[in-house]
């Protein structure tokens, strides 16, 4: 095979793969923080793009906007609106849980989710359709041989990586990473050195929301159409990325995500299989690497002394 | 005696008042029933909801008629274009045998599952849209009848006009793993076997695959000619997007399954220059389409007539017409629409064969120009002023 086309085949791979770490990042946030699995989270992606799209509907009724503002409110709507949702979920039922068994906490948000998920189907116009998604960003391409890069990807992914990466200082370098991590390590020894617990887990929640609106809107923009079923298989993907990574770390959750791309590509150049099998063959590595590794592979030792 | 004579003579004439009441009421209300069964909502909804706009439209016209014997009601139900609902829909039609006739399917892969269900109970169908052979070809049966097209002429006609006329060599396919794929593609292909033109790889995708970056990547490095495209128009909308993100460049070629506004509406720009068969000239060329066309624009509804509307309006006004002539017992519409020749309606003239498909195919060589499916003879891409991709 021409090295352009690999070239093609792993650039793909890149974009899913940051698709999917955003996803993984939140699903490792909320459970850092909180112990807490938000399977809601894919149908927070799905209501941000639909948040986005439903922005530009309006402001396209609005009259004329220019571009570069168009693609700032879009973004700082949907990433506003769902990092409230985010909150407020956290606030109204996650907290007022923490005291029940976990199970209940992850049934409760998957009803959420199935919530929302149906909500838009109902009451977006033609909700039950794929919607098309505008074309906010440039769209120039260039090619070498067999490999083709177009603008707005290359926008992705650069942005996408870099959210990560500000993520990343966010969580390491300031003090909200700081309390977060402590929160994270012992909530109760947290509380007594001064952190004040509900106002982390509401930033944290809302952190993670947030991220999962930037994906989905990011999808949006990739394929050029939003669906309401979109977070179901992304918040599956995401999941399994988090836990194969370990669960709770960020660091494991970027990996996970890039590992999982990686592996539904090679499946889908290597083997002679119709792609649609590349989700089976990468949820089957993913229980061969959870046997192998249970607490994933940059998986915390955790011990608890007694 | 006299009071008693004229209680009794009072209650007599009110238990007549009643009865008389009950039974004009009943003869008043005695609407001939006929089920329409298509895709309304998901994402075929447009295609599903002209189908119905266009069958009511039928019935409001008939029942508007003044001197007719019966007037019909249309009941309509949703498949979802999903095999497993469509079996539990058409097992509620099919078994009401107040429903005279079943007007069913725009997917095909719902239809293909249906077939047994209509034949059991013994329920006349008109199919309006569903393309798939088997459905009328797999076994004969007393029950189904089709006035739309099988898939099979319009990829005969495809094949000899892109090889022959165009003079295109190399194909790559893309086709949904539903019957309808599968069987549109197999035609295609064979008919392409019969033609100086090659096909180099073929991908079976699922029906509501969202990525195509792994095929299409593959596809670039076949560098076909031409694509051809065998599923539905939300797939096709997303192929189409992720051509133009991994720079492929070759001609699209779509079946009938994309022919209509919603394909158009929902790949913009990217729509232009694409090539589908569709076995009917455009609906105002036909005889009597232009009544059509300002029939249902007089209903005022939401959704266009779509590219089978006419099919479902022909189907409704078979089944209606048939009802008149030999009233709304089923086992006599079976009869009668066994002996269905040369019926005039809007389509053109419809003449089951002895399985029950409509012969008289008119397929129609279309492409998008300027964001409308036009006829190929009347756009600029005929006359040379505008060309395919790869001239």
């Amino acid at each position: 095979m021409d090295i352009g086309y690999i070239g093609q085949h792993a650039w793909n791979g890149v974009m899913l793969g940051v698709i999917y770490a955003m996803v993984a990042v939140g699903f490792t946030l909320f459970f850092g923080v909180l112990d807490v699995i938000k399977f809601s989270h894919g149908d927070v992606l799905t209501l941000g793009s639909f948040a986005g799209l439903a922005t530009f509907l309006g402001l396209q009724r609005m009259g004329q906007v220019p571009p570069l503002l168009q693609l700032g409110l879009v973004f700082a709507v949907s990433i506003g609106a769902m990092a409230i949702l985010g909150a407020l979920i956290a606030r109204y039922l996650v907290l007022r849980l923490r005291s029940a068994p976990a199970f209940i906490t992850l049934l409760v948000t998957l009803m959420i989710g199935t919530v929302i998920r149906e909500s838009i189907r109902l009451f977006y116009p033609n909700g039950s359709n794929p919607q098309p998604f505008p074309k906010l960003l440039p769209t120039q391409s260039w090619s070498w041989g067999g490999f083709t890069v177009r603008v707005d990807t290359l926008i992705l992914v650069a942005a996408g990586l870099g959210i990560i990466f500000l993520v990343h200082l966010l969580i390491n370098r300031s003090r909200l990473g700081l309390a977060i991590r402590a929160v994270a390590q012992d909530g109760e020894t947290a509380q007594v050195m001064g952190i004040n617990f509900r106002w982390v887990v509401l930033a944290t929640f809302g952190l993670g929301s947030g991220l999962a609106a930037m994906a989905g809107l990011m999808n949006g923009l990739y394929y050029s159409e939003v669906h309401f079923g979109n977070g179901t298989m992304l918040a599956v993907i995401g999941f399994s990325a988090a836990v194969i990574g370990g669960l709770g770390n960020i660091y494991g959750a970027i990996l996970g995500g890039f590992l999982f791309a990686a592996i539904q590509i090679v499946t889908v150049v290597a083997l002679p299989l119709p792609s649609a099998y590349k989700d089976v063959i990468a949820f089957c590595m993913v229980i061969v690497l959870l046997a192998i590794k249970p607490t994933g592979l940059i998986g915390e030792k955790t011990s608890e002394r007694v | 005696m006299n009071t008693i004579w004229r209680k009794k003579s009072m209650r007599a004439l009110a238990a007549a008042a009643l009865a008389a009441a009950l039974v004009g009421a009943a003869s008043a209300a005695e609407a001939v029933k006929l089920a329409f069964i298509g895709p309304l909502t998901g994402s075929n909804s447009a295609h599903g909801l002209g189908g119905r706009n266009s069958a009511e439209l039928a019935v409001k016209l008939h029942n508007a008629k003044p001197n007719t014997k019966y007037k019909f009601e249309l009941v309509s139900l949703d498949d979802e274009c999903k095999p497993n609902v469509g079996v539990q829909v058409a097992t509620r039609a099919a078994a009401d045998k107040n429903i005279s006739v079943v007007i069913p399917h725009y997917c095909s892969a719902v239809a293909v599952a249906t077939v047994d269900v209509y034949t059991r109970f013994n329920a006349p169908v008109i199919v309006w849209a569903a393309v798939h052979p088997d459905i009328i070809y797999k076994r004969k049966t007393r029950e189904m009848h089709r006035v739309s097209a099988t898939l099979i002429n319009q990829n005969k006609v495809a094949a000899q006009f892109l090889t022959g006329d165009q003079k295109y060599r190399k194909w790559a396919a893309i086709y949904d793993t539903t019957d309808y794929g599968k069987s549109m593609f197999s035609y295609f292909e064979k008919f392409l076997k019969e033609t100086p033109g090659q096909m180099v790889g073929a991908f079976g995708v699922g029906a509501d695959q969202q990525d195509f970056n792994a095929e299409l990547t593959k596809i670039k490095e076949l560098n076909p000619e031409v694509i051809y495209f065998a599923g539905l128009t939300p797939l096709g909308v997303r192929v189409l997007n992720q051509m133009s993100r991994l720079g492929v460049n070759a001609q699209f070629q779509g079946t009938s399954g994309i022919v209509g506004e919603a394909f158009v509406k929902g790949a913009g720009p990217l729509a232009e220059g694409t090539v589908a068969m569709y076995d009917n000239p455009p609906v105002e060329k036909l005889p009597k389409g232009k009544f059509f066309v300002t029939e249902y624009a007089k209903q005022n509804y939401n959704e266009t007539f779509e590219a089978y509307g006419p099919y479902a309006f022909a189907a409704t006004m078979l089944a209606i017409e048939t009802v008149e002539k030999v009233g709304p017992d089923r086992a006599r519409i079976l009869d009668a629409l066994a002996n269905v020749k040369d019926y005039d309606s809007i389509v053109g003239k419809i003449t089951f064969d002895d399985h029950g498909q409509n012969v008289n195919t008119a397929t129609t060589r279309y492409v998008v120009q300027d964001g409308k499916w036009i006829d190929w003879d009347d756009s600029e891409y005929k006359t040379g002023k505008r060309k395919l991709k790869g001239h």
